[in-house]
C-alpha cells in the first residue's frame, strides 16, 4: 500500500504544481479587483458583447471542426476495420504529422493559403481562379481540424477494431442490411471512442488563440484570442481569469452532457 | 424427404492453400447433420460458406433447389449460432433475442411472445432484462440459440457451440439441443471436433479431413461400418491391421484365416482389417482364433483395456473381465465384427493421417 503511493508521489506534486496551485490561483484572480477585494466584475465581463460574440464564435467553430473531424473519422475506422492489409501503417501516415510541432504545421498552411502561395499557384495555372480564405472563419475551420483530426481519429480507430467481427456477422446472420450492421452494432459499440474523440477535439478547439491568430490575422477574435489579449498584451490579469474560469465552467457542462451518451462509462473523458 | 441445402463441388483456398475441394454435400430436410472432423479440417469453412460468410472460389450452394451461392447473409433463411456466442453487449438479453424480429419489422406484442416462448425453450425464463455481460458460458450459448431460433430459420447452423463449456454442462446441453431440434423440426448442421459429441447427437456424421468427405452415414453406420482408416482411427480405438483377402469372407490377418461376411475385394488382395477393441474376445490358451499374451492393463471405468502380443501385432481388446499382464490367452473375433477396407488407392489418400 505504502509503496503504491510513494509511487504516484511524483505525480501527484506534478499535478499540486502544475494544476492545482495555478487553478486556485486563477480563481483567486477572477474573483478579486486590482486592488485585492472581492468582485464579480471579472465573471461578469463575458457579458460584454465583444467577450460574448468571441465565446459564441469559439463554440460555433469547435462545434463545426468536430462535426468535420467526426465525419472524417468514423468512415475511416470503417474503412480500416473492414481493410485486411496493413493497417498500422495508415494510423501511421495520420499521426505523421503530430511529430511536427502544431504551430509550424499550422504557419505552414497561413503559407500554402497566401494570395500568391502554393494553392493559388496550382489552382490559377489550371485556370479555376483564386481561393481567398486567409483571415476567414474557414481558414480557422481549416486548421482546427488538421491540427486536431488524428486526436478524432485515435481513439475511435481504437475502439472499433476491437469490435469483434463475430458481432458484425451475428448481426448479418439476423438479417440486417450493411446499414443496419453499422448503426445497431458498431455505431452504439464505438460510443466510447467517440466521446474521447469529441473531447479531445472539442475541448482544445474551443480554447485556442494560436491557430486563429495565424489563421485568422487579428480579425477573428475567439475567447482564447481575448484570454490572451487580457493576460500578455496589456489588458487585465482579473478580468483574463474570469473569462477563463467562465469557459471552463462551459467545457465542464459540455463534458458532463457528453458523458450522458457514454452509458458504458468505458471512455477515457476526463 | 426433399434436400433443404446442397453443396455441389464447392472450392475454397485462402492465400494459395486448397481448404475444400470440390465438396458435395446433400442434406436432407429436418436432419441433425454433424460435420466431424479434426480442426482446421475445414468445417467451419464450409459452414460459413452455407451461412453466406464467405463466397466459394468455385462451385454452388443451393437452398431448397435455388441457387444462393451469391446470396449475402442477411438474406438467407437460416441462422448461426456462433462459437464464442457472439451476443450483442450493448443490449440486454431480451433486445438480443428480438434483434432479427425487429429488423424483419415485426409487431412489438409478436416480438414480447416470441422472447417469452424463446426464453422458456431454452430454460432461461426470468432472464429476460439481465445484461449479457452477467451471464456464464452455458447462458449465453442459450441465448445465442433463443436469439437465432426466434427467426424460425430453415436450418440452424452451430459452430462448435458447446466448446468453450466444461464437460457436465456440454453434455447436458447436447441433451437439450437435441430436444430443441425435435421441438422445432428444423435442420441442425452442427460442427464438431469431438467424436462423441456427433455420435451422441446426430442423425447424420459427415466424417471430414483436409477438405475432403471421407464417409457419410448415421453414427451407427460411421462406427461399425467405417470405409477407410482415417474414420476408423478418428472415431473410437481400433485396431487396424494390414490383412490380405484371400476369397470372399476369408481374410488372412497375422498368417491366421479368419471368416468374415464382406465379400467383392477379389482374390489375395492386401486389405486394411478394422476391429473394434471391444470385439476381440478373449479365452484360455488354444481356444481362440490365435494364443497371445497379455503386454498392458488399465482399468478404465466401465471396462478394462488391454494389450495382447499376438501374430506380431499388439492387439488392442476391451472387456470388463480382467486378464493379467504376462498371462497367456487366446483371441477370437467374430466374422460380423470384422471390417474389411480398401487399402489407400494413391499417396495423396495415405497423406490422410490421423492428428487428433
Ligand atoms: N480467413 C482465413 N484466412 C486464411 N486461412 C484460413 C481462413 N479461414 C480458415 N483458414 C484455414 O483454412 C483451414 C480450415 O479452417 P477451418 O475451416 O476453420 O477448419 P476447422 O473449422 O475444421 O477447424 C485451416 O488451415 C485454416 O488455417
Ligand atoms: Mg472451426
Amino acid at each position: 500500500m505504502f509503496k503504491k503511493k510513494s509511487l504516484a508521489g511524483p505525480y501527484m506534486a506534478f499535478i499540486l504544481c502544475g494544476t492545482i496551485i495555478p487553478l486556485l490561483a486563477v480563481l483567486y484572480f477572477a474573483l478579486v479587483d486590482k486592488n485585492g477585494s472581492l468582485t464579480f466584475a471579472n465573471l461578469a465581463s463575458i457579458a460584454d458583447p465583444i467577450h460574448l460574440k468571441a465565446l459564441g464564435l469559439s463554440l460555433l467553430l469547435a462545434f463545426i471542426c468536430t462535426v468535420i473531424c467526426l465525419l472524417l473519422a468514423f468512415p475511416l475506422g470503417l474503412m480500416l476495420r473492414k481493410s485486411g492489409g496493413n493497417k498500422g501503417f495508415v494510423i501511421f501516415l495520420l499521426i505523421l504529422p503530430m511529430w511536427m510541432n502544431f504551430l509550424l504545421r499550422t504557419i505552414a498552411w497561413k503559407i500554402l493559403l497566401q494570395k500568391n502561395g502554393f494553392i493559388n499557384m496550382i489552382l490559377t495555372s489550371l485556370g479555376l481562379g483564386e481561393l481567398d480564405i486567409l483571415n476567414t472563419p474557414t481558414a480557422v475551420v481549416l486548421g482546427l481540424v488538421y491540427d486536431f483530426l488524428p486526436f478524432m481519429i485515435l481513439p475511435i480507430y481504437n475502439v472499433m477494431i476491437k469490435i469483434d467481427n463475430s458481432l458484425v456477422e451475428a448481426a448479418y446472420d439476423l438479417g440486417a442490411t450493411p446499414f443496419k450492421v453499422v448503426k445497431d452494432v458498431i455505431l452504439p459499440m464505438s460510443m466510447p471512442g467517440i466521446i474521447s474523440g469529441i473531447t479531445m477535439t472539442f475541448v482544445p478547439a474551443m480554447t485556442t488563440f494560436a491557430i486563429s491568430e495565424i489563421l485568422g490575422g487579428n480579425r477573428i477574435l475567439l475567447i482564447g484570442n481575448i484570454i490572451e489579449l487580457e493576460f500578455l498584451h496589456g489588458g487585465s490579469r482579473n478580468v483574463g481569469s474570469g473569462l477563463s474560469m467562465v469557459m471552463m465552467v462551459f467545457i465542464l457542462i459540455s463534458m458532463a452532457l457528453l458523458n450522458k451518451f457514454d452509458k458504458n462509462g468505458e471512455g477515457t473523458v476526463v | 424427404m426433399a434436400n433443404i441445402l446442397e453443396l455441389k463441388k464447392v472450392s475454397k483456398s485462402f492465400d494459395n492453400e486448397l481448404v475444400l475441394d470440390e465438396l458435395d454435400l446433400e442434406i436432407r430436410e429436418n436432419t441433425f447433420l454433424t460435420l466431424l472432423g479434426p480442426s482446421g479440417c475445414g468445417k467451419t469453412t464450409t459452414l460459413r460458406i452455407i451461412g453466406g460468410f464467405i463466397k466459394p472460389d468455385t462451385g454452388v450452394v443451393l437452398f431448397e433447389g435455388n441457387d444462393i451461392t451469391d446470396l449475402p447473409p442477411n438474406k438467407r433463411q437460416l441462422n448461426t449460432v456462433f462459437q464464442k456466442y457472439a451476443l450483442f453487449p450493448h443490449m440486454n438479453v431480451s433486445e438480443n433475442i428480438a434483434y432479427g424480429l425487429k429488423i424483419s419489422g415485426k409487431s412489438k406484442q409478436y416480438i414480447q411472445d416470441k422472447i417469452n416462448y424463446a426464453l422458456k425453450l431454452v430454460n432461461m425464463d426470468d432472464y429476460g432484462k439481465r445484461d449479457v455481460a452477467q451471464l456464464s458460458g452455458g447462458q449465453q450459448q442459450r441465448i445465442a440459440i433463443a436469439r437465432a431460433i426466434v427467426n424460425e430459420p430453415k436450418v440452424l447452423l452451430l459452430d462448435e457451440p458447446l466448446g468453450a463449456l466444461d464437460l457436465k454442462l456440454r453434455q447436458d446441453m447436447q441433451y437439450e439441443l437435441i430436444r430443441l431440434k425435435n421441438e422445432l423440426g428444423i435442420t441442425f448442421i452442427y460442427v464438431t471436433h469431438d467424436q462423441e459429441e456427433a455420435l451422441t447427437m446426430s442423425d447424420t456424421i459427415v466424417v471430414m479431413n483436409q477438405g475432403y468427405i471421407q464417409q457419410m452415414g448415421t453414427p451407427e453406420n460411421i462406427y461399425n461400418e467405417p470405409e477407410n482408416a482415417f474414420v476408423a482411427t478418428f472415431i473410437g480405438d481400433s485396431n487396424i491391421i494390414d490383412g490380405v483377402m484371400v476369397r470372399d469372407r476369408l481374410v488372412k490377418i497375422c498368417d491366421v484365416n479368419f471368416p468374415c461376411i464382406d465379400e467383392g475385394f477379389g482374390q489375395n488382395k492386401p486389405v486394411d482389417v478394422v476391429i473394434r477393441p471391444e470385439d476381440v474376445v478373449l479365452d484360455e490358451p488354444g481356444r481362440g482364433q490365435m494364443d497371445g499374451v497379455v503386454t498392458h492393463l488399465i482399468f478404465q471405468g466401465v471396462h478394462y483395456e488391454m494389450e495382447v502380443m499376438a501374430g506380431g501385432f499388439e492387439w488392442l481388446v476391451q472387456d470388463t473381465v480382467m486378464q493379467p499382464v504376462g498371462k497367456e490367452v487366446s483371441l477370437r473375433v467374430d466374422p460380423e465384427n470384422i471390417q474389411i477396407m480398401n487399402k489407400p488407392a494413391s499417396e495423396d489418400e495415405e497423406a490422410i493421417v490421423v492428428d487428433v
